[in-house]
Parts: structure tokens; C-alpha cells; sequence
């Protein structure tokens, strides 16, 4: 063999040990999934003895008013809680972009909830919520008011202020990050070119973070979308269907009503869900980058 | 336009003092540079002055009003940085309008102001361009056109061209010449290059170590250094020094130091024996040795030649008399050859003498 086709193999060469874990850790669960979606399966079977039924797994689902029912609950869950967390973890990572004393471990104090295993998180928040005993009722009685039934009556608020506490950090952190490998002397220049604080937060901060911050919601949503130890602990999905969201459906239907492909079927509408965002965000992007392309063009043609 | 006033300016980060009182009265419509080798103060002086900075003692006037506690717009100047400092997510025409657009000026004017100055720096084709898609000299009149299209009374520079090739630093510092001429406002600009100080100073303020050097014009400041630093920082190729014992026979001073001894003219003999001296150091600029074969021993300095630098018309010589190292400007077409003997007259107008102790000049 020539040197020369040698080297054009090299870089191959080199990806094929990452090829084959990508394949094996990814690919094969993935096809795995997706070839159990098209069965009738239950778990005491081996995937091969079951019987194929074709798309009858996904238009069962389609139709099925539980698993809508869940998906709205996804929908509404994960989009508030991200918009949420958006606005104050951003908000906070503006605010503490300051050298003050005592703002580091102010700033390690802000990501302590990130680090506490969401089983743990679940359980604190069952107990604050507890109807009796929980300190939000302890505290609205001391100050004269009517306990409120958190987990019954407002499930899915409950679980949403769960999830801010336990992952606003996590976009503080991503925030603060971008906040600080801003160019300095672009900041200084707004300054000298008197902007004042707001304004050098809207003109020049949040646009140049922008990049950073549409990637930390597209993983904050992701996540959102597959949250469920903590509403596990909490209500797990109850009452009645108010918290199952998917995640935790997929679960029962796959543990409780013992039917694996359609918990399959589930997985990949949820999959689908997910690259709909993904491709979404990623067009989104595209479009405004080829908008400003075309404008700049527009301009220099009518020079 | 305003005059702007130091006023026993000190910076102090944490416990390390980095500017000792900084004195220094800026005239109306005057181009200030500050210069001085890297570290010495002057972006914190400017800084300072911009209100990026908190003072830490001292005061600064602009227009007799003292605006050390106000915030930068307050203060109405300019900046242009050393990295640029654009915006990166704006193209040519916000970033030069930004300022404009936050005064929320009518439309029509920002965009006759931005073409205006567009025009005057050449960048009427790169309006629509990001900063990322233009070349480092286009970046640099986009930092230029920001700080023009406002209407600010001061400017200040934190060297704008260092970031620049040679050749395009040249091409631009004779640009920023001519548009001084234009523009009639106070400049304030901080460089370590002595070439742009010297070529676009009114005033010439010569910093060293946090504290003023020397002030005055670049003439006064080339002719009359105060001290060896500025001596010896001003000027290319760079001033030589030489040690010499003071010895007197027959009533005339003579300066004897290693290779040479050069008669004392009547101003240096007042000076030397007004001080009382032993010892000086003789400072001689490169420019001012004369090659002259035939000159008499008292009043030149022979020198054996290491190395010519070829640089055009004229070369620099590095020599060696009698172990200390000397430079001299040369005709190229002088007929010499390396390790020959050469001897150079010395014009006494053009020695300057420092006293060894404090490096004060003596005159
Ligand atoms: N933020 C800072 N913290 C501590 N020391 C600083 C800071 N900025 C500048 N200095 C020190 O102050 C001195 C003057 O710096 P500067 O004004 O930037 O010098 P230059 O004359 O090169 O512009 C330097 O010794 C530098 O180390
Ligand atoms: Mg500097």
C-alpha cells in the first residue's frame, strides 16, 4: 500500500476505537429499542419470542388519553420550569458578577443543590410539603394564613418549584461562566460610551452570552423532559395522572403493566420529541445566522 | 473644551502603591503623550482619568470641576483600547453609532454622523461588516471612528497602534498626525513607543517606575533630558553613557574616562565646579559623533568598530571603546571595515552630564 493511501486512512484508523464504543454503548440499546417498539413484548419474554405487531404499539398510544394526558404534563412541566430557571439563574449570574467579599462562597452555597442526589432532593421536598409537619405549612400558619395542600391539591406547582431549586444553579453556573470570559475591555468600552448598567446587560451582555445560554437551555430541556426521581418520591405521578410525566409513565408501563414494547414506543415518541427541539433550535440558529448573512450581502450589494 | 488637571494622583492595588503622585495640567486642544517603558503607570493613569479606575488619593479636574467619584459618561470623553474593544456582535455602523443610539439622537443624524466619519477613516465599504470579518488595521479605524462620531471633548488613547505590523503602525500614526490637525480637542495618549510620542506630541510626559519623569515638549525633552532615564529612553539608537573622572590641569577641566578624555567647554567647567564633582556620567546621543579621522585627541573618542547595522542611508555602528559599548550613526558610504580603528569628534554643546548619585542631569 502507498504511503500516501496510508495516510489518507490514518485519521479512520484512529476514529475506529470510538466508532466501535459509540456503536456498541448507543446504537445497539438504540436499535434495541426501536426494534422492541414494533413488538408485542412482555419482560418474561426474550425479545426474539415475541410477536410483531407492526405500528400497532404507536397507534395505540396515539390515541391513548392517559399517555396524552402525560405528555401535556411533559410539555407544561418541562417548558415552565426551564423558562423559570432561565430567568433566574441568569438574573443571578448577573447580579453576582462582582467582585465582592464573600461572593465565592456565596456562589458555592448557589450550586450546593445540584450536588445532592435528586432521590435525597425528592425525599427534603416531601417532608417541606408535608400537609402536617412540612415547614411551608409550619411557616404559613405562623403567620396566620391557611396551610395548603401542596402535594394534592398543587402537585405539579409542587414538583415545578422542586425542580428550580434543585437545577437553577445549574444555569447560574453555565451563566456566570459566560458572564466572566466576556471580553472586558468591550464592557469598559460601553461604559465609556455611557451605558448604564441595564443597558450594557441589554446591548451588550446577554447578546454576546447567547450562544452559551441557547446551549444550557437546550440541556436544561432535555432534561426536563426525562426528569423522574424526584416526582418519583414525591407524588409519583399522582394524584391521579396530575405529575406522570413521561419518563415516569414509560416506567409503570413497562414495570407495572409489563408491556416493554409499548414502553419502547414511548421511549421513541419522547426520543422524537426531543430531536423535534434539537432540530428546531439548531434551525432556529441557522435561520437568524443566514438572515444576518443575507442582510450584510443586501448592503453590500446596494453600496 | 476643557483643560484637564492631576492633581497629586496616587493608585494603590491592595498594599502595592503603583502610581506616586502624579502632578499634570493638560491645555485645552493640547496632544498629551504619555510614554514610558511597560508597567510604569500610564494605562492606570489613563484609566484613572476615563474613570474605569478608582483614585485612590489625589484628585482629578476636569475644567476645575473635581470627577473622580463620577461615572465615565459623566465625564464626556472618548476611548479608544488597545485590544479595539469592539463589540463583536454589532457591525461597523452600531458599534461606531453605539454611544449615539443609547443617547437615543434621531435617526437621521446618527446615520449622516456615522457616514461623516465613515469617509473620513475609509471604512464607507466595511458599514455592514462584523469586527471578526475585517483586517487588524480596518479594526483599529473602527475603534477610531467609535471615539470619533461622538462629539467628546477629551480623547484618550491606551496605545492604539501597538497592536499594529510595523508598516501599518507608520501608515497610521501619520494618519492620527493629520487628523490632529482636524480635530481640535484634547488628546490624551499613552504609548511606550518613544517614535509615536516624539512625532504626535504637543507635550511629552516621560513616566517611569509611577511617577512623571519629565514634562515639556519633545524638543525641550530631546534636548534638555532632565535625568539619565529620559536620556536615555528618548531617542534611537539610544543615548550612550560613559563613566569619567573629573581632572583639571592648567586650569582647564578635562573628562577622563576609559579610551577617551574630552576637554570641558566653559558652560560644563561652571557647572562642574559649581557642583564639585569627582565623578560623572557623560551621555552622548549616537547622532551627535562626528567621523572625523583627523580630529585632535581632546574632543573625540576613538572607537573599534563590532558590528554595522545597515538601515538605508545611514547605518548604526555598535563599537567598543576600551570595553564599554558605543553606538553611532553613520552615512552608509562611509568606507569602513569591521574591527578597524575610527575616530569620532565630540561637539561639547552635544555632551550631556549627569551626576552619579541621583542620575539628576547637571547644567
Ligand atoms: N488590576 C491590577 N492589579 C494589580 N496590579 C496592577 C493591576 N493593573 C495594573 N497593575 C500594576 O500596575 C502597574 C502599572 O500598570 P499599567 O498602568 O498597566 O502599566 P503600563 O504603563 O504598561 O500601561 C504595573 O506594575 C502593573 O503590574
Ligand atoms: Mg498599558
Amino acid at each position: 500500500m502507498s504511503t500516501a493511501k496510508l495516510n489518507r486512512l490514518s485519521p479512520y484508523l484512529f476514529l475506529a476505537p470510538a466508532f466501535l464504543v459509540m456503536v456498541l454503548a448507543l446504537l445497539y440499546p438504540l436499535g434495541y429499542m426501536i426494534y422492541g417498539s414494533f413488538r408485542d413484548w412482555n419482560p418474561s419474554q426474550a425479545l426474539g419470542e415475541s410477536t410483531f405487531v407492526g405500528l400497532k404499539n404507536y397507534y395505540t398510544l396515539w390515541h391513548d388519553p392517559n399517555f396524552r394526558e402525560s405528555v401535556v404534563v411533559t410539555l407544561k412541566f418541562a417548558i415552565s420550569v426551564v423558562t423559570i430557571e432561565m430567568f433566574i439563574g441568569v438574573g443571578l449570574a448577573l447580579l453576582l458578577d462582582r467582585n465582592l467579599r464573600g461572593m465565592s462562597l456565596l456562589r458555592t452555597l448557589f450550586i450546593l443543590p445540584m450536588m445532592i442526589a435528586p432521590v435525597v432532593v425528592g425525599l427534603i421536598w416531601k417532608y417541606m410539603y408535608h400537609p402536617t409537619l412540612g415547614v411551608f405549612n409550619d411557616t404559613l400558619r405562623a403567620l396566620g394564613m391557611e396551610p395548603v395542600e401542596w402535594l394534592s391539591q398543587h402537585a405539579l406547582l409542587s414538583i415545578i418549584i422542586a425542580d428550580i431549586w434543585q437545577w437553577t444553579p445549574f444555569i447560574f453556573i453555565l451563566a456566570l461562566a459566560a458572564l466572566q470570559s466576556l471580553p472586558r475591555s468591550a464592557l469598559e468600552a460601553a461604559r465609556i460610551d455611557g451605558a448604564t448598567g441595564w443597558q450594557q446587560i441589554i446591548h451588550i451582555k446577554l447578546p454576546l452570552m447567547m450562544p452559551v445560554l441557547i446551549v444550557t437551555c437546550l440541556l436544561r430541556l432535555i432534561d426536563a423532559f426525562k426528569v423522574l426521581e424526584v416526582i418519583l418520591v414525591m407524588t409519583a405521578g399522582g394524584p391521579g395522572l396530575t405529575t406522570e410525566i413521561m419518563a415516569l409513565r414509560i416506567s409503570r408501563t413497562a414495570t407495572e403493566f409489563r408491556e416493554l414494547g409499548v414502553a419502547a414506543a414511548m421511549s421513541n415518541y419522547l426520543l422524537m420529541m426531543l430531536l423535534l427541539l434539537t432540530v428546531l433550535m439548531l434551525t432556529y440558529n441557522r435561520w437568524i445566522e443566514y438572515r444576518a448573512n443575507k442582510a450584510q450581502r443586501a448592503a453590500e450589494e446596494a453600496l | 473644551m476643557p483643560e484637564i488637571k492631576l492633581e497629586n494622583l496616587c493608585k494603590s492595588y491592595g498594599n502595592i502603591e503603583v502610581l506616586h503622585g502624579i502632578d499634570l495640567e493638560m491645555q485645552d486642544a493640547e496632544f498629551t503623550v504619555l510614554v514610558g517603558p511597560s508597567g510604569c503607570g500610564k494605562s492606570t493613569t489613563l484609566r484613572m482619568i476615563a474613570g474605569l479606575e478608582t483614585v485612590t488619593k489625589g484628585e482629578i479636574f476636569i475644567d476645575g470641576r473635581p470627577v473622580s467619584k463620577l461615572e465615565p459618561k459623566e465625564r464626556d470623553l472618548a476611548m479608544v483600547f488597545q485590544d479595539y474593544a469592539l463589540y463583536p456582535h454589532m457591525n461597523v455602523a452600531k458599534n461606531m453609532s453605539f454611544a449615539l443610539r443609547l443617547e437615543k439622537r434621531p435617526k437621521k443624524e446618527i446615520q449622516r454622523k456615522v457616514q461623516e466619519v465613515a469617509d473620513i477613516l475609509g471604512l464607507t465599504d466595511f458599514l455592514h461588516r462584523k469586527p471578526a470579518e475585517l483586517s487588524g488595521g480596518q479594526r483599529q479605524r473602527v475603534a477610531m471612528g467609535r471615539a470619533l462620531t461622538r462629539d467628546s471633548s477629551t480623547f484618550l488613547f491606551d496605545e492604539p497602534l501597538s497592536n499594529l505590523d510595523a508598516k501599518l503602525r507608520t501608515q497610521m500614526r501619520a494618519e492620527l498626525a493629520m487628523m490632529r490637525q482636524r480635530v481640535h480637542k484634547n488628546m490624551i495618549y499613552v504609548t511606550h513607543d518613544q517614535i509615536e510620542a516624539m512625532t504626535l506630541a504637543d507635550r511629552i510626559v516621560v513616566m517611569h517606575g509611577g511617577v512623571i519623569q519629565q514634562q515639556g515638549t519633545p524638543e525641550e525633552l530631546f534636548k534638555f533630558p532632565k535625568n539619565k532615564f529620559v536620556a536615555g529612553f528618548l531617542g534611537t539608537p539610544p543615548m550612550n553613557f560613559l563613566e569619567a573622572t573629573i581632572e583639571e590641569s592648567n586650569q582647564q577641566l578635562y573628562l577622563k574616562g576609559q579610551g577617551f578624555m574630552l576637554r570641558c567647554d566653559e558652560r560644563a567647567t561652571a557647572c562642574l565646579r559649581r557642583e564639585e564633582l569627582l565623578k560623572v556620567l557623560v551621555g552622548i546621543r549616537p547622532c551627535d559623533l562626528i567621523y572625523q579621522p583627523d580630529a585632535p585627541s581632546d574632543s573625540a573618542i576613538d572607537i573599534d568598530v563590532v558590528v554595522s547595522e545597515y538601515i538605508g542611508a545611514q547605518s548604526v555602528l555598535i563599537g567598543d571603546c576600551a570595553g564599554q559599548d558605543v553606538m553611532v550613526e553613520l552615512k552608509s558610504d562611509t568606507p569602513i571595515a569591521l574591527g578597524e580603528r575610527l575616530r569620532f569628534s565630540i561637539d561639547f554643546q552635544a555632551v550631556h552630564l549627569f551626576n552619579m548619585s541621583n542620575d539628576l542631569a547637571i547644567a
